[in-house]
């Protein structure tokens, strides 16, 4: 049986039972499991025959506030033997630490520390756990939704002290993030649903009728 | 005597090593790196590289733009060979809006794409020979560089940032005249300065000594760090994306993946040379075949429409305020495009909501995975070799730091 992406899929979905999601979209696998059992699933993917996912290109994180388990962890697989990549997916919420890919690849290490420091997801038995992007003895996750752009400091190197200080961040102008949403644009649905709650102006009238029900 | 001996004894560590700071600011650094060393004597035990020092954020920033806004930041990753980046990207976007880019773009994008290479390998062999010694080459590079960065200028009016492949294509067709002045560059000059940066390197005796033998790392340990670009095919992997995951027209290119046999410093060397080599014949196919037609898609939705057709059709017009203020919306979905960029695999991981901006733009950049595994290849060696290690992997700090 040739190693290619549907095989590989039919492949994983029989032999494995705790796999959550497996599918191929814009000729891509990805496939989700839970996080307690990702070592062990890394592990197959990389010494399987049929698999041979050798090399681990990428971990990363992303941020879902809306949903209880707010990250998604995503790693990238390469087989070079197959000319295959695959996707691996978890979710965890913010206390719950993923198992460390560390023990299957090595280069696993200084992502999952990336992954630490932009979302502050944690990696259980990670050998070394530091921020690694961010400036020393910064505080907060920077990639997290509720991040502001702007961040919350500046530095500058004060002339009188001699020495660089930290500032709370000030801004001249605020970052203009425009509106492009308009009402008789029908286009998108899901968009024009979220837009109706909210559009300037709207709160005039919930404050009007706001007055009404106290009279 | 006495006096500076004790001062020795008393900055040794508890076990007899010393602790020594490399960096930030060194010219062997490449940038900003800033690495703390533990040594035994000139014995390197344990390296700690700390990054981070150029965080711009990108990241964010790009999740606050609309999609068209992000082309520029991927030039300010690796600023040494800026339009590889913008590759990946839109490539990443492409697949998610499900569009197929004409001919004539496509043997564009990979012409400058082997343009990057070669600005990017001889800006590596240069920075590389001045670490250990040799400054002849870095003159030269420099001169061949500002070349090829004139065509940069020429096709897109930027020297560096370039901004000129977009999702859809590429911003406009070539002027006149280019393709011809590149032809006479490429066929009679630039075969020339390899040559002669060959007969400098090559046979070398001192930077032979420095780097045969140094910073070994064997193809199953390449793999494991993630390693990618020349830094794998030096340790006689034969793996090429643009060879093995053919993007764009490079499965109409004839050319031969270079590979190096032992995995040191100075395969790694060989293996970019005679790349430079496998470029120039890419670069000469493109030239020669170079296609007729369009240079984006037909798409006004994606891609803006001519100026002069805005004079007269009201359509145009409302295409072109549409797309510069609210962009276009990319169908929700997830997508990961990686080019085979001159350090290696340098991948975009895109998440759309369907929104005009992406939700989640991760950048997957070679040298990140280059610099974790420092600590694996120069355990052992002396602080010199280290140098060396640091300059075949060919980091910038723009893409590790994002």
């Amino acid at each position: 049986m040739p190693s290619t992406l549907p095989n590989i899929k039919e492949y994983l979905e029989n032999a494995i039972s705790f796999i959550e999601k497996a599918e191929i979209a814009y000729g891509e696998l990805t496939v989700q499991v839970p996080a307690k059992d990702l070592a062990g699933f890394l592990m197959t993917l990389r010494d399987d025959a049929v698999c041979q996912f050798k090399m681990l290109v990428d971990v990363c994180g992303v941020d879902y506030p809306d949903r209880e388990k707010r990250f998604d962890v995503v790693y990238h697989l390469l087989s070079l033997r197959n000319n295959a990549r695959i996707r691996v997916k978890v979710q965890v919420d913010e206390k719950t630490p993923v198992p460390t890919a560390t023990s299957v690849f090595s280069s696993a290490g200084w992502w999952e520390r990336e992954a630490f420091d932009m979302y502050g997801i944690r990696f259980a038995d990670h050998p070394d756990l530091r921020r690694i992007l961010t400036d020393y003895g910064f505080s907060g996750h920077p990639l997290r939704k509720d991040f502001p752009l702007t961040g919350y400091t500046e530095v500058r190197y004060d002339d009188v002290e001699k020495r660089v200080v930290y500032e709370k961040v000030s801004l001249p102008q605020d970052f203009r993030s425009f509106d492009y949403l308009s009402p008789w644009e029908g286009e998108w649905p899901e968009l024009y649903e979220r837009m109706q709650a909210s559009l300037p102006g709207d709160e005039k009238a919930t404050q009007v009728e706001d007055k009404g029900g106290k009279k | 005597m006495t006096n500076i001996a004790e001062k020795i004894e008393k900055t040794k560590n508890e076990d007899g090593t010393f602790t020594i700071n490399f960096g930030p600011q060194h010219p062997a650094a490449h940038g900003v790196l800033r690495m703390v060393l533990e040594m035994d004597g000139e014995v390197v035990e344990r390296v700690d590289p700390h990054i981070g020092l150029l965080h711009r954020g990108t990241e964010k920033l790009i999740e606050h733009k609309t999609y068209q806004q992000a082309v520029p930041y991927f030039d300010r990753l690796d600023y040494v060979a800026p339009m590889s980046q913008e590759h990946a990207y839109a490539l990443s976007v492409e697949r998610l809006l499900g569009v197929q880019v004409p001919m004539r773009a496509q043997y564009i994008r990979v012409l400058f794409s082997e343009v990057s290479r070669l600005l990017n390998h001889i800006l590596n062999i240069a920075t590389f020979a001045l670490d250990v010694g040799a400054m002849t080459p870095f003159l030269w590079g420099f001169e061949e560089r500002e070349i090829m960065m004139e065509y940069y200028e020429r096709v897109s009016g930027a020297r560096l940032h370039a901004a000129y492949f977009r999702p859809g294509g590429v911003h406009q067709d070539l002027p006149d005249g280019l393709l011809e002045d590149m032809y006479e560059y490429f066929e009679n000059r630039y075969p020339k300065f390899i040559d002669d940066v060959e007969t400098l390197l090559t046979e070398n005796r001192i930077f032979k000594q420095r780097t045969v033998d140094i910073g070994v790392i064997d193809a199953e340990d390449a793999v494991d760090w993630g390693l990618s670009g020349p830094m794998l095919r030096g340790s006689n992997v034969p793996w090429d994306l643009r060879r093995s995951q053919p993007y764009d027209a490079y499965d109409q290119m004839d050319f031969k993946v270079a590979v190096g046999t032992k995995g040191d410093c100075y395969s790694r060397y060989l293996v970019r040379i005679e790349e430079m080599r496998e470029s120039l014949k890419i670069i000469k196919q493109c030239i020669e075949n170079m296609p007729s037609g369009p240079v984006a898609v037909q798409n006004h939705k994606i891609t803006p429409p001519k100026r002069a057709e805005m004079k007269s059709s009201m359509e145009a017009m409302i295409h072109h305020f549409k797309l510069y203020t609210e962009g276009y919306h990319v169908p929700a979905g997830e997508s990961y495009a990686a080019v085979e960029a001159p350090k290696g695999e340098f991948g975009v991981y895109l998440v759309s909501d369907g929104s005009n901006k992406p939700y989640r733009c991760k950048i997957r950049a070679p040298g990140f995975a280059f610099l974790q595994a420092t600590e694996f290849m120069t355990k052992g060696h002396m602080l010199a070799d280290l140098v060396a290690v640091v300059g075949s992997m060919d980091v910038v700090f723009g893409e590790i730091d994002r």
